[in-house]
């Protein structure tokens, strides 16, 4: 297929599969700002999720405090910045647009009926309504998008291109928010009780928390929490599950210049396949999520350079 | 002042014309509040499916919907006999005059168009001189405008024969109507439309370069935010071809590739929905990110074809447009079929000097104007807007043709305050290919829905409706 039309939709999926997890990254830091704790370590939280992104500095530029009602409105609607969901949104649906003839007519209807949903309501309406329910709103619709493209498109290189966005989008997300909120965890480790909330927030953000019960039957841990979250190859939201799908959508549309991107590819995998999560913590959860997000990111650039932007 | 004009669905008595009558009976148990009810539910599935058209300088996800009319027109069997027949003799004659002016030029030396005019065009391409293009087609697809006028009599108002676009909307139209009205069609033969993209693709298909017998086809858009560009991921997806910008194209070795993820892949065909000026940098306009550079030297090797080709504004240029006859006479040695609209030069001083002193009574155009920007019509302008036009006139007279204003049929429409007459004009397809021409029953109508309005294009608040040719 055409490479820029194997861009957008790689672009597209990426977009939609991050408002979505911007949703439930937004989602679980509310709901453990509602558990008893002081103003200035609750600040500290909502703090951190700029730093995740990298955007302290273009939020002091138009924010004099870090609190959560700017924080939410920053993130979930200043068209202004492009990581908010508001722009995240924009782009899958521009990406879309230039390539709707590629996609069915209900993938198409989706992702364009969620932006024009989107931009009837404003941010107060948002925080009148409840923002647990605009971030319930914004899975519902990645999950409607996910499930007419799934449902309804050809399973072509086309299908390839907007699985593998999805995946590497994925798994960068979940490394993120696991990476933040772990960091986060660990600091309050004294606050005892409260944990449990914590833990169980973290957790449902990623729909993982009746997994967690079925698959320990035991109290949580933040040591079953982690390899839950990485290493569990049945957990579609894992990172052993998003690489592993990089992996099979590689080889689906391998070409005569990827062979170096599959090699890092099945790399990646490898070391999910075969850890043992007390090695991953020995050796420091923050650097080997750090580590794992760099490797999605150089997946990315050749990835760009073999199929999608060719010299 | 109806009367004046030629009402599609009543003779000027009243009574109703025969091939409506069938619709009217229909229309006549159906209740205002279903008709409107089934109005929005148009609009809705318009705006939904995302059927629109961009509007230059407004933000990007805010398109307009063309608005759509539930009011077909209806056009009888042998009333479209004789169109189609006067439109393939028309399109024949254009494409024979393209081939000419390109290579021996003969119909410039007898003497019936003055050669300046043709080759002192800025639509005339000496790049295409000499230039051979598969089977002699120049103007592959042609949307040609028509237009009915007082007593019925039919006039062709435009020849389109570079990018003409509003055929999606047709196939659209047809499909909507069949939604909210089946029970309509069981009433009627209506002769269907909806094979219009197999029958280009076809045609496109028949126009390879020599010796390649399973051409690859693109169709090339100047990009998402063309006002065509709903068309455009149309038309490919309905071929089943890619829908390539410039930048998805390059040129070695005088062929073209496309960039895909599994390598380059040469191009054989490419319907291009670009303006001639943009197509290539290294010999058009220069600042062109549209195009593709080296186009033009594939193009001439005979390494690719495009449709339309490269130089055709020059046969549809108002300039121009006045010799349409003479052409027909000229290379097929036919009377035309199909009237033109008498045409004032005002290049000519005579014509000039006759056009300004009647203006309130004319429609001025510019000659290399299009989509209804840049005219005046006399009878609906103010007395301010008129000699804002005539001090423009007088500048540069060579600029401008004068018409008089056709009193343009008109057709019941459902509009605001119900079902009033609204004038409308229709722009078949034609399409040109080695076998042949052909061209599905019907075309685009638009219709005016300003009360009044004579000026039907979509920029101008103008709408459309379905098209139905019956068959016997």
């Amino acid at each position: 297929m055409l490479s820029r039309t194997a861009d957008h939709l790689y672009w597209m999926a990426r977009y939609t599969e991050r408002a979505e997890n911007l949703a439930r990254l937004l989602d679980v830091s509310y709901q453990m700002s509602l558990v008893p704790q002081s103003l200035a370590s609750q600040n500290e939280n909502w703090r951190a999720i700029l730093a995740l992104n990298s955007l302290e500095d273009a939020f002091a530029r138009v924010y004099s405090e870090v609190n959560v009602e700017n924080v939410l409105r920053f993130m979930v609607s200043d068209a202004a910045n492009p990581s908010s969901i508001y722009s995240c949104l924009r782009a899958a649906r521009e990406n879309a647009h230039a390539v709707r003839g590629t996609l069915t007519a209900e993938m198409w209807e989706s992702v364009n009926g969620t932006w024009i949903e989107l931009r009837q309501q404003n941010f107060e309406h948002i925080l009148a309504r409840g923002v647990s329910e605009f971030f319930d709103w914004v899975k519902l619709r990645a999950a409607v998008t996910r499930g007419v493209t799934f449902g309804t498109m050809l399973k072509d290189d086309a299908l390839h291109f907007i699985r593998l966005g999805g995946l590497l989008e994925r798994g960068d997300n979940t490394a993120r928010i696991l990476d933040m909120q772990y960091h986060i965890l660990r600091q309050n480790d004294d606050e005892g009780a409260s944990d449990f909330y914590r833990w169980g927030a973290l957790l449902r953000s990623l729909s993982a928390f009746q997994v967690y019960r079925k698959v320990y039957r035991d109290a949580i841990t933040p040591a079953r929490v982690a390899e839950l979250l990485i290493l569990r190859m049945d957990l579609p939201r894992s990172l052993h599950a998003c690489a592993d799908g990089i992996v099979r959508m590689l080889q689906l549309i391998a070409n005569g210049a990827s062979a170096e991107t599959e090699r890092q590819a099945g790399v990646l995998h490898a070391r999910l396949h075969f850890a043992r999560i007390d090695d991953v913590l020995a050796g420091g959860l923050h650097e080997y999520l750090t580590d794992f997000m760099d490797r999605i990111y150089e997946l990315g650039d050749g990835i760009s350079q073999d199929f999608l932007i060719p010299a | 002042m109806s009367a004046d004009f030629y009402n599609e669905m009543y003779d000027p008595a009243g009574t109703l014309r025969p091939h409506y009558s069938a619709f009217a009976d229909w229309l006549a148990t159906m209740p205002a509040e279903r008709l409107e009810r089934k109005r929005a539910e148009a609009d809705t599935a318009f705006h939904r499916v995302g059927i629109t058209f961009a509007v230059y300088g407004e933000e990007a996800g805010t398109e307009r919907l063309i608005p759509f009319d539930i009011i077909p027109r209806i056009i009888p069997a042998a009333e479209w006999q004789a169109l189609q027949t006067g439109l393939w003799q028309r399109v024949k004659a254009l494409n024979a005059f393209l081939h000419d002016i390109y290579h021996e030029q003969a119909i410039l030396r007898t003497g019936c168009i003055p050669p300046e005019q043709v080759l002192n065009n800025t639509q005339f391409r000496h790049e295409m001189m000499g230039v051979d293009v598969p089977s002699g087609i120049y103007a592959h697809i042609a949307g040609v405008d028509i237009v009915r006028a007082g007593a019925g009599e039919s006039y062709v108002l435009e020849d389109n024969l570079r990018v003409p676009s509003g055929v999606s909307y047709m196939i659209e139209d047809r499909k909507m109507m069949m939604r909210l009205f089946p029970e309509l069609f069981s009433r009627h033969m209506i002769a269907p439309v909806q094979h219009y993209p197999d029958m280009l693709l076809e045609n496109l298909r028949t126009v390879a370069p020599k010796g390649v017998t399973n051409p690859t086809v693109v169709l090339l858009t100047p990009g998402a935010y063309n006002s065509a560009y709903f068309e455009h991921t149309f038309l490919a997806q309905q071929m089943g071809v890619e829908l390539v910008e410039g930048r998805d194209l390059f040129v070695k070795d005088e062929t073209v590739f496309m960039r895909t993820t599994q390598g380059p892949q040469r191009i054989d065909v490419i319907y291009r929905r670009l303006d001639d000026d943009f197509l290539d940098p290294l010999v058009f306009n220069k600042d062109s990110m549209l195009g593709v550079p080296g186009l033009l030297s594939a193009y001439r090797a005979g390494h690719v074809t495009l449709a339309n080709a490269i130089g055709t504004g020059v046969a549809d240029d108002k300039s121009i447009y006045p010799y349409v006859p003479e052409m027909i006479r000229f290379y097929l040695g036919e009377e035309p079929k199909l009237n033109n609209v008498p045409t004032w030069m005002l290049r000519k001083p005579d014509d000039l000097k006759y056009v300004l002193a009647h203006l309130s009574e004319l429609v001025v155009k510019e000659v290399h104007g299009a989509g209804g920007y840049g005219m005046l019509v006399g009878p609906a302008s103010t007395r301010a807007e008129i000699e804002n036009f005539r001090a423009r006139i007088v500048t540069a007279p060579e600029k401008y043709i004068a018409q008089p204003t056709l009193a343009l049929s008109n057709c019941p429409t459902f509009v605001e305050s119900g079902i009033a007459p609204r004038h409308l004009d229709l722009r078949p397809f034609v399409l040109s290919g080695k076998r042949g021409i052909g061209m599905v029953p019907g075309g685009l109508t638009r219709v005016a829905l300003r009360e009044g309005s004579l000026v039907v294009n979509s920029s101008q608040g103008g709408g459309t409706k379905d098209t139905w040719v019956l068959e016997d």
